[in-house]
Parts: structure tokens; sequence; C-alpha cells
């Protein structure tokens, strides 16, 4: 029809420029508020309880022991290890989502460690071989998909996904192999009595070695990423491969390498998981972190010092959303929905802060952010 | 001697639900939408159609007052209503707010077998079952019910005639599918659309529309799927985690097909039987290897996966515009 | 006498950010008339064409449409009330045919046989040869541009906007596609070409509007107005329209393009046998249409592209300098005084038979060391890294500023990073030296930004341009390459561009300068490479060149025509 009349679109969207950090931030906290709201409610019409005590739920989760404190910290440092892990690969927009093969490979590595050599080499000697052969392990599970992709452009996304699987099986394997007693499907505590192989705990504290360690890892990584010639390579290489092809860069040695990278520091996390707390082998033992960080490090913008708030908020949230399932009598996966909702909160949160909606029918005046 | 009579009809039933969740993630790559959260809308799927079917059978009177029909309409609706809404957050996160879709994919998968988990659980709670399961055996004898004659007519019945109406409906669907894809206007719309939605922008078809579509069409046909392995393939039995790692292995499939719907009827029945091929292979009381044989499909897909991209045909790739998000304005 | 109005565009007025690509502009389209939009690029053309076929939407200002008010959301409104665009780069869907890309967008069934046949109507009665079947990425430019246009004529559009549609044409295909436009306006149709160059506009237009950074500047009868007037309106000033060109001082060789051939990655020949030697001191410009083989010229020199045969001879200026440790490698150093490569500054031949490494060294550090001739390489199949480490400044200004030569999301200072990353400290950047030098350009080149920790992509076109222009001149070339470096910019900025190369030329410098504008090439260039088809149809001496005969060696080989 010619003369159909319309109507004008109600508004309009336009990307922001850079917007202030605070503001971004802002925005981004009151995202979590409405999450938090959302999943009061939600709460409450399940439980019928107070929704003010579920936020104290919340953070009761996390606060109100001393103990509970310390696991809080331990589950950061965890996933702030695997984040930090996937992050060089993530700046090069290579998306490893392996990661929870590769802690997996890295943890099996130190399993086999514990067990085939306590009898063989003294203590100290042991925990070196776990230290190499986890590292070793997560960066050649890494390391595959990033040949295929530095060859022939496989689609690495597929590929480490499929890794994963991969490795459960391998794990599974073993676990029979090495199960305690036979036909439990499970292995136990590995080398209860004598410890060997057991990271050393500082201070009496089971967890402090691994949140110092990851604390030092946050630094390091800020500074390789940010100020070193490998972490600026990693980045032109992410923005741009033509541009990095055209300045000499060797784009298919930055893949591998970054690959090995970040498959030893998953291997790493898989060490620090099986040596430091859980002295076990299961197939579950990562809980999922390899996918976890992936929003750990896209929510941070890649950037290792913001990781570390994002992590907090994460850890944070998941175990009050347990606590919540616990407390009011809710099935453990109950927490699976809320952690949802409130991602699923963030995510969207983030397009307040790269675009910019005005109403048309506003005055004249610039049309502010809508959050 | 290796049972193929007993090993193929396994196999297309791990296929089917394998079928549906590729077919539906096909229809939603093709608008360029890369949805992770496949393995999510399946799980939210099944517990949608259990949730269904649970709530008709507890409000009969007796039991004897089960009808087949609207006990599978019921559900069917419940899982198509679940996956739709499933598929209409993921396109609000990344098409409208523009969101990262790999980060709202994993986001929804979590979500989703939260979901699943969570109301399975509340449901196996409130039938007051002690095992850590629910059955729902009416509505699922309804689901599998089949030409009974087919029982008569030996290995041609066990093999072609011995399913219920979900199987036979995937494989309408992954053909029909195909056929819009290649053969109508809509399709050619949304093929574009995948390929360069700044050209099918330009040409006037939206891509905002077309990508809720076929995004929100596609998860309610993954949702299926979900459906049919908790209604048909596990006999109507609920329990929490049973489906797994299906919804990863779907979006491999994907890939193995090319992104060919029609190339996925086949090709789910393989993967169907790689998935069980370890019940089948005899390792004696050596259980663990059984555990490396669980890796074959995962191997394979890998292998695929590498083979593809040595064999860099044009018609061969991945939509273009795959993963990215739209925004008109861009200057 | 007055023609029928179809579209009135008033008070338009779009703002991206805070830059207003349309102030308060008012346009008025004639049936039977074919109207040129003239400005310089940037001028807000493009951007105002747009608002009508959808694609953005004004902040201000109204449309009307055969004498009402419309409003034009998307482009399916558009093609409704009959407009549609020919946009500069094509609208097209790669893996989709000739016949599906045209018929996209429509309603109704797919039915690719009518479809069929009403193209090949199209193609009769406008002389069109389009295959339906074909696919897009099988297709020449010049191809797609008929699909593109059959496309629009497909829908039964009677307003037609051409965006810039000669850029990509040989003048034989333009002539062909003006006579088509000229039948289309008898047809009664409205058209509407955007473009800067004048002759099209006297040879094709009835009417002319000029626009001049956004803003309506005004209108007149083709007839009544002249390149002068037309001129002077599009830029404001009077330009003098004169480039500088030095002659070249003392030239030698520096670059032996040998039998060189080239394949793309789908196995095209995308040169066939290319031969040449450019020249330090020199302006060497390439002619060519679009995609003849430019770009995989510029790329196989600096490494980029692999090279199916032929030789890169490169003549490193070297002869009584001294050796110096770019590249850190003693064993080359060692291997050429071997070869007697060397001498002292008293002339005497220089060998380091029975000397240690670090002898060795302190010899060449001692400054007295010197190169006895020039030092010649080879640098076929050499990657950009190998290059570099032969101690071989090779500078390269690609055509795709943002994709290629600069990371649009990092800032002036990682951007000047990417040719110096690697000096300085052991595995950490220092990112002083590349402020000064990103601070230095700004200064000097007058770049418009708020800093140097802007990101460049925020930056306009030309802004853009002066900085990776000022990046690549400050890694001191002895070949500098640019690909259509002025493209996309304003009078201005374009003067600056020529400037620097000019100066870089009376540097000694060997330029190679891949132009579209011919008028620029027959200006500035000393000698003009014409390249048709990836091969070499002719090379000409800048001065005194005929614009008309390079038209001709562009698109037959050696300039010669067998049919006429």
């Amino acid at each position: 029809m010619r003369n159909e009349t319309k109507r004008e679109p109600l508004f309009h969207i336009t990307k922001r420029s850079v917007l202030p950090w605070y503001k971004a931030w802002g925005i981004r906290g009151g995202a979590i508020v409405l999450a938090l709201i959302v999943c009061a409610l939600i709460t409450t019409l399940m439980t019928h309880q107070n929704p003010f005590e579920v936020f104290a739920t919340i953070f009761k989760a996390s606060f109100s022991t001393q103990r509970r404190t310390w696991v809080l910290f331990q589950n950061i440092a965890m996933l702030l290890s695997v984040s930090l892990a996937v992050v060089p690969a993530f700046r090069m927009r290579f998306w490893n989502l392996g990661a929870e093969g590769q802690m997996l490979v890295g943890g099996l590595a130190t399993a086999a460690c514990m067990i085939c050599l306590r009898d063989v080499f003294p203590n100290w000697l042991v925990i070196v071989c776990m230290v190499i052969s986890s590292i070793v392990a997560g960066a050649v599970w890494g390391v595959i998909p990033a040949l295929f992709k530095a060859k022939w452009n496989t689609n690495e996304t597929l590929f480490t996904l499929m890794m994963n699987y991969v490795a459960i099986q391998l794990v599974s394997y073993f676990i029979i192999v090495w199960e305690v007693p036979k036909g439990a499907g499970k292995i136990g505590i590995i080398n209860q009595s004598s410890q060997i192989g057991w990271l050393p705990s500082i201070g009496g504290q089971k967890y402090l070695l691994n949140i110092i360690i990851v604390a030092l890892l946050t630094v390091v990584m800020y500074i390789y990423l940010n100020y070193s010639k490998h972490g600026y390579e990693i980045s032109v290489v992410g923005e741009s491969e033509r541009t990095a092809k055209y300045v000499g860069i060797e784009v298919n040695k930055v893949i591998i390498r970054t690959m090995i990278l970040s498959g030893a520091l998953c291997g790493l996390t898989g060490l620090l998981l099986v040596g430091g707390t859980d002295h076990t082998l299961t197939t579950s033992i990562t809980g999922g972190r390899g996918f976890t960080a992936v929003m750990v490090a896209w929510l941070a913008k890649f950037n290792p010092i913001w990781m570390i708030a994002t992590s907090f908020l994460l850890v944070f949230l998941e175990r009050g959303a347990g606590d919540i399932s616990t407390n009011f009598g809710l099935n453990q996966s109950f927490s699976d929905i809320l952690s949802g909702i409130i991602l699923f909160f963030i995510i969207g949160s983030e397009f307040f802060i790269n675009y910019r909606v005005s109403f048309r029918h506003a005055s004249k005046q610039e049309g502010k952010a809508h959050v | 001697m290796f049972d193929f009579l007993s090993f193929l009809p396994r196999a297309v039933m791990q296929g089917i639900p394998l079928m549906y969740g590729s077919t539906g993630e096909t229809l939603t790559e093709k608008s360029g939408n890369l949805n992770l959260g496949i393995p999510g809308i399946m799980y939210v799927g099944a517990i949608s159609g259990v949730i269904g079917a649970f709530f008709y059978e507890a409000s009969l009177a007796s039991p004897a007052d089960f009808r087949a029909f609207p006990a599978v309409l019921i559900s069917l609706l419940c899982a198509l209503l679940g996956s739709l809404l499933m598929g209409l957050l993921y396109c609000f996160l990344t098409v409208t707010l523009r969101a990262n879709q790999n980060v709202t994919g994993l986001a929804m998968t979590t979500f989703g077998v939260g979901f699943g988990n969570f109301f399975g659980g509340s449901l196996i709670k409130l039938s007051g079952n002690s095992m850590p399961y629910l059955a729902l055996s009416a509505t699922s004898s309804a689901f599998r019910a089949y030409i009974p004659a087919a029982d008569n007519w030996g290995w041609f019945g066990k093999l072609f005639c011995s399913y219920g109406f979900l199987a036979y409906a995937a494989i309408i669907i992954a053909l029909v599918s195909s056929y819009v894809l290649n053969r109508t206007r809509a399709g050619l719309h949304l093929r574009a659309v995948g390929e360069s939605p700044n050209t099918a922008d330009a040409a006037g078809i939206s891509v905002t529309k077309h990508k809720y579509v076929a995004t929100c069409v596609g998860s309610m046909v993954a949702g299926l799927g979900g459906l049919y392995y908790v209604m048909d393939y596990s006999s109507g039995i609920w329990s929490n985690n049973a489906f797994g790692d299906r919804g990863w292995l779907a979006i491999a499939l994907v890939i193995f097909t090319i992104w060919r719907p029609n190339v996925g009827v086949l090709s789910s029945i393989l993967f169907g039987g790689l998935y069980i091929l370890h019940m089948y292979i005899p390792t004696g009381m050596n259980l663990a290897v059984k555990e490396l044989y669980k890796m074959i499909p995962y191997v394979v897909t890998i292998i695929v996966l590498v083979i593809t991209s040595m064999r860099r045909k044009r018609e061969n790739q991945p939509p273009a515009s795959l993963g990215l998000p739209y925004f008109r304005e861009e200057r | 006498m007055d023609k029928a109005i179809a579209v009135e565009m008033r008070h338009i007025t779009k703002r991206f950010g805070s830059v207003a690509a349309n102030n308060d502009v008012s346009l008025t389209i004639r049936r039977h008339e074919i109207l040129a939009l003239l400005g310089e690029n940037g001028s807000g053309k493009t951007t105002l064409m747009n608002m009508l076929s959808g694609i953005y939407f004004p902040d201000e200002g109204e449309i009307l449409v055969n004498g009402k008010p419309v409003v034009i959301a998307s482009p399916r409104d558009a093609f409704n009330l009959g407009i549609g665009m020919i946009h500069q780069h094509f609208k097209l869907v790669d893996v989709l045919t000739a016949a599906e890309n045209i018929i996209l967008g429509l309603e109704g069934r797919k039915d690719l046989k009518a479809a069929t046949a009403r193209i090949a109507e199209i193609c009769n009665t406008y002389g069109f040869e389009v295959d339906p079947t074909q696919k897009i990425y099988d297709m020449s430019v010049s191809q797609k541009q008929m699909v593109e246009i059959v496309k629009v004529l497909y829908r039964g559009a009677d307003i037609l906007i051409l965006d810039e549609p000669t850029a990509v044409l040989t003048p034989q295909e333009t002539e062909k596609l003006f006579a088509v436009l000229r039948n289309m306006r008898e047809d009664g149709k409205a058209i509407v070409i955007i473009t800067h160059k004048m002759h099209e506009v006297e040879a094709l237009s009835d009417r002319v509007a000029v626009l001049r950074q956004g803003a309506y500047i005004g209108e007149m009868m083709t007839k009544d107005t002249n390149a002068q007037e037309m001129t002077n309106m599009m830029v404001g000033h009077a330009v003098a329209l004169n480039i500088v060109r030095p002659e070249p001082k003392d030239p030698s060789p520096r670059l032996e393009i040998k039998n060189l051939s080239v394949r793309s990655d789908d196995g095209i020949l995308k040169l066939d046998d290319v031969s040449f030697t450019v020249n330090s001191g020199e302006i060497f410009g390439i002619a060519g249409i679009a995609g003849s083989g430019q770009k995989e010229l510029l790329e196989a020199i600096s490494g980029l592209q692999p090279i199916e045969k032929g030789d890169i001879i490169f003549h490193n200026p070297k002869k009584d300098k001294p050796v110096t440790f770019f590249h850190k490698s003693m064993k080359r150093v060692r291997e050429l005084a071997k070869e007697g490569m060397f001498h002292d500054k008293q002339g005497k031949p220089v060998s380091f038979d029975g000397m240690s490494m670090g002898e060795i060294r302190k010899r060449v550090e001692s400054g007295d060391v010197l190169f006895r001739e020039d030092e010649i390489m080879d640098l076929r199949n050499k990657t950009p890294l190998e290059i570099r480490s032969l101690g071989i400044h090779l500078s390269f200004v690609p055509e795709d500023r943002l994709g290629m030569g600069l990371v649009g999301n990092m800032d002036m200072t990682d951007n000047m990073m990417l040719r110096s990353y690697r000096k300085g400290p052991q595995g950490f950047l220092d990112r002083k030296r590349p402020r000064d030098l990103a601070e230095q350009i700004i200064r000097e080149l007058e770049v418009v930004t708020p800093g140097t920790s802007t990101p460049v992509r925020k930056l306009s076109g030309g802004n853009v341009q002066k900085v990776l222009v000022g990046r690549e001149i400050a890694y001191t070339p002895k070949v500098l390459m640019a690909a259509y470096p002025v493209r996309g910019l304003d009078i201005n900025s374009s003067y600056t561009i020529y400037n620097l190369l000019n100066k870089q030329k009376e540097n000694g410098v060997a330029v190679i300068y891949v132009g579209e504008d011919l008028d620029v090439l027959l200006e500035l260039a000393d000698r003009i490479l014409v390249l048709c088809g990836g091969k070499v149809s002719g090379i000409v001496p800048g001065r005194g060149a005929d614009k008309r005969k390079i038209g001709m060696m562009m698109t037959h080989m050696g300039g010669q025509t067998d049919a006429e």
C-alpha cells in the first residue's frame, strides 16, 4: 500500500561511546539488585518465607562462620584459577570451552602420580612429579584443539567441548582401574594415612596455599596480559588476525602458545583440586567451573583484576542459592535456577552499558539509559 | 555374534533425541544464532512434558479414567511451551539485547538443567516415591504405542515399525525442515539472515523476526527431543541427570551433518549407535574398558569436525554470521 | 517545464553521536529526471539516501513521497513506496544464486522458474547479462552490480538511487550503465546517482544538488552550470588543483619484481607474470580497475601472500654504510664477510678469519665495517617477520585501514606499537616511545582526537589514515607502499597525504601508490604501471600521460582494442 501510514518507531537504539567505569558497574550493580529481588520473590513464592530472611540466608551462607568464609575463599580461588586459565584464550577470541576437560586430565595426572609413585618416590619428589605432570597433561589437552585451529581453522568451541567428554570418559576409566575397594566405582581418599602427595597446608589452613597461589597467579596474569609482549600479541590476534599477520605476528604460534598456557593453568587447577583439597578423583570434581569461568571472564571484560570481583560475586550468590535450597527444604538444583536468573540479568544489563536507548517522543534532551 | 536386530532399533531410539536436537539447532544456526543453550532447552522440554503428564495423571480419579489422547496432547503442549519460553528468553537476550551468544547459551544450559532437576526432584518428592525417580507409565505407553500388527512382521516390523509416533515425527520434521530451508521463500530468507543480516535487512527481510522465529521453532523442536527421551526412550521414567550430555552431542551433530537436517536423519541414528555401542561389545569382566567405548561418539565428532574443516567447500561452511549479533545502525 | 515530484525531503537532520551527518537538508527528486547528488566523501550524501531506503531513520524532518508524508522505518517500507537503492557495497548473499538474491525479501511462493523468466525479460529490455543460476561468489564485480540493478527493477522500483555506481566499473561498462539509466529516465523513473566525479555529473544528469559537510548547498540544472562552479560549491573554496610533483633525485633501482605470479586461495591466477622495477626517490603509481591484482601485488611484496613463481629483489642501499645489528644475526654478518661484502673506511677488504664472535661484534660495533655494495636480497616467500629480521624496512598502508593496518579497539599508543613492540626490554612492552610517537603524529599531522588513549575506531576516516600513514613513515621505510591512501578522505586530508608521500620521495624512499582516481595518479606519480586482469598492461611516464589512453590500458592489454 502506497499511502499506508505507520507509527514512528517508539524508541531508538544507538551505540554508546565509552561509558565511565563507575556508571558501567552501577548498571551491573542495578541488574544484580533486580535479579536478587526476582530471586527473593521466587523463593518467597516457593517457601512462603519472608524475603529478608532469604537475603539473610544468602549472606550467612558465606559469612556466618569462619569455616564458611574459608570455603567461600577456596571456591573463589578455584573458580578464579580456571578463569585466569581461560582468559588468555578468550582475549585471543579462542573460545576455550574445554577448561573442564583440561582440569580433569590435570587432576587425573595428579592422582596417577599419587597412586603410582607413592611407593617409589619420597613425598617431595611425588609432589614435584604431580606438579609437572598435571601441567603437562592440561597443556596437551589444551593444545590439541589449538593445533587443528591453527592448521585448518577447525571450530574450537565444539572441539574443546567434545574434549571435555573424552576427558570424562578417560577419568571414568581410571576410576574403575583404581577403584577402592574393588567394585565400589570410586577411588575414595587417596593416601589417607600416609598423606603422600598431599600439598602442604600453611598455618594449619587447608585452603590457604591454594588461595595464595591463585592470588599470585592473578597478579602475574594481569601483568602478562597487559605489559608483556606475549600479552600484546594475544590482544592483536584477538582483535584482528589480518593485522597480526600484517605486522609479522605468527598467528599460529600465538594460538598454540596461548592454548598451551591456558591448558597448563587448567591442569594446575586440577592439581590444586586433587592434590590440595579433595585428595580424590571423581568426574565431577571440577563442579562445572570450566563453564562458570566463561561467565567470570566475560563479565569482567577479560580483565584479571575485575575477575576477582566477578568470581566473588558468582561464588557468593551460588553459595547463597545453595543454602536457600537446603534451609527452605528445596532441592539442591534450585540454586542452579537462581544462578541462572542472576546471570540472565547480568548478561542483559550489558546491553544498557553498550547501547543507549532513547524514546522518540521524549523531549529534545538526550535520552537517558533505562535500566 | 553382534546382534544387529536388537542393536539397530536401540540405535534408532538413541538417535531420535539427537535428531530433534540437531534439527532444532540447525534451524537456529541458520538464522545466525549459535545456541549453546540447547542442552538446557532439551531438559526443559522433557521436564515440562513430565509436569504436564504428572498433573494429568494425578488429576484422574482412578487410573481407569486415563485417556491416551489428552495425556499425549497435554504433555506435548507443555513440552512445546516450556522450550518455546526458553527460546524466547535466548532471543530476548541475544537478539534484542545483543548479548554474547556463547555466554547466554551456557547460562541457559545451567538454568535449564537446574530447572529440570529441580522440578524433577520436587515431583519425585510429591509422588511420594522412595526411589529417586518418577514413573509415568500410563502416559509413556501412549507415547510408545505403535501398530500392534508390527510384532508379526518379523525383522521388518522390529526395524521399521516398532517406534512411538514421536520417532516418525522426528524424521518428518527433519525432512520438512530441509525442504523449508532449501525450497521455500521462508527458508531462503532465513539463510540470507544467517549468511548476511545486513543484506537481508536491506532486502526488507526482518532480521529480528527471522531470528526469533527460527530460534523459537528450533527450541521447540529440540524440546521435543527431551520429551521423546523421557516418554519413549526411558519409558516415562524421569530421574535427575539421566538425559546426560545428549544436548552437546546434538550440537556436534549439526556440524556432522554440515547444516543439513535431511542428512541428520541417518547420521543421528549412526550417533545413537555409537552412543550405545559399548553395551554391545563384549568386554567380559573388564568394566573399565566400557568407559573407553563411551568415548567413541565424541572422538568421531572430533574427527568429523576436523575433516570438514580440512575440506573447505563453500557450501559446507557454517552460516557466515553465526555467533555475531546484528545491529543495523552500526557505523 | 516542471516534472512531477516523486520525493520531497524536508529539513532532514541525522546525527551519529555528536556528529551531524545531515543538517537541515531539503531535497526534491523528480520523475523523468536524473539527479546527481554531488559532494565530497563524507559530505553526507549516502547517509541522506540511506534515510530514503530505510537503513537509517532521520532524527528530524519529514519525507513526502508522491506528495504524501510517509514514515520509512525499514527497507521494506522503502520498497513499498517504490524506492530502490543500489549500495556501494553490494548487498548480496555470496552463497546464494543470482535469482535467489533477486527475489530475496519478496513475498509469496518461491517460484524460481517464474523469477527466471522475469529476470530474462528485464535483462532484454535494458541489455543486461545475468545468469540466474550463477552463485554470487563466482561473479565479477560488474556482474554483481548487474544483479543489484536487476534486483531493484524486479521489485518494480520507480525511484532508483545509485551510490557511486561507477567506482568499480571500466569506462566501457560505465557507458553501458549510463545508457541503461537514460532508458529508465525515458520510462519515467526518478533516478538519483550519488557521485563525486564531475564528468559523470556532466555526462548523465539533468539536475545536480550539492552537499557539503552534511549541509545542503544548492542545486541547479546541469546544462546551466559548469565544472568550476560545481567544484566551488562542493569544496567551499577554490582549491589549487595542482599536486606538486618534484623531479626524482638520483633514482636507482630499489625493488625489482621479476615474472611474479600469484594465485588466490581458491586457485584463481591473480597476478600473471608481472615484472617491473621501482626506483628510489620516485612515486610509482599503479592504476587498474578494482580487483586487477593490486592487493595481491602489494601483499606479495610485503610477504603476506604466497608466490607461485617469480622473484622480488630488494636493493638495500647499504653501499659505504656501516653494518648494523638490527637483526642481531652475527651468523649472517660472518657469511657476508666471507663473500667479501665488507670494506673499512680506507677501502680495504674486511675479513673476520680466525676471530671469535665477540671480537667480530666489537669490530662491527666500532663502525668501521662498511658494505662494499648495496645488499641485494630476494624477498620471495619470506614472511613479514623474516623481512624485518633482514633489516629491511617495508612500509605498507593497506586498503583496509581498520581491518589490517590498525586495530580499531586499541588506542593510538598501542597502534603505534604494532610496528615497534618487539624492541625494548626482554619480554615486556615499552609504551613510552610509542606514546611519544603518537603525540608527535597528533601534533605534526594535525590529527583530531581527544588524546592518545582514545580507541582509533572513534576517529574519523581522515584521522585514522593520518595515524596509519604517520606510523608507517615513522618506520623509516626504504619502500613505502600505499593502497588507496586517500579513499574516503576530504580534500584537505588528501593533500596532507600527497605531501607526506612527496616528502618520502624526496628522502629517497621508493613510494608505490595504488590509486583509483586517475587524475591524482596523473598528477602525482612519476611513472604509472597499469594492471589489467593481473597482467602488466603497460608502464607510462606520469608527466604528459593521456588519461584516456590509461583508461583503455586498464580494460585492454596494452591499450589496444580489437573490436573498435
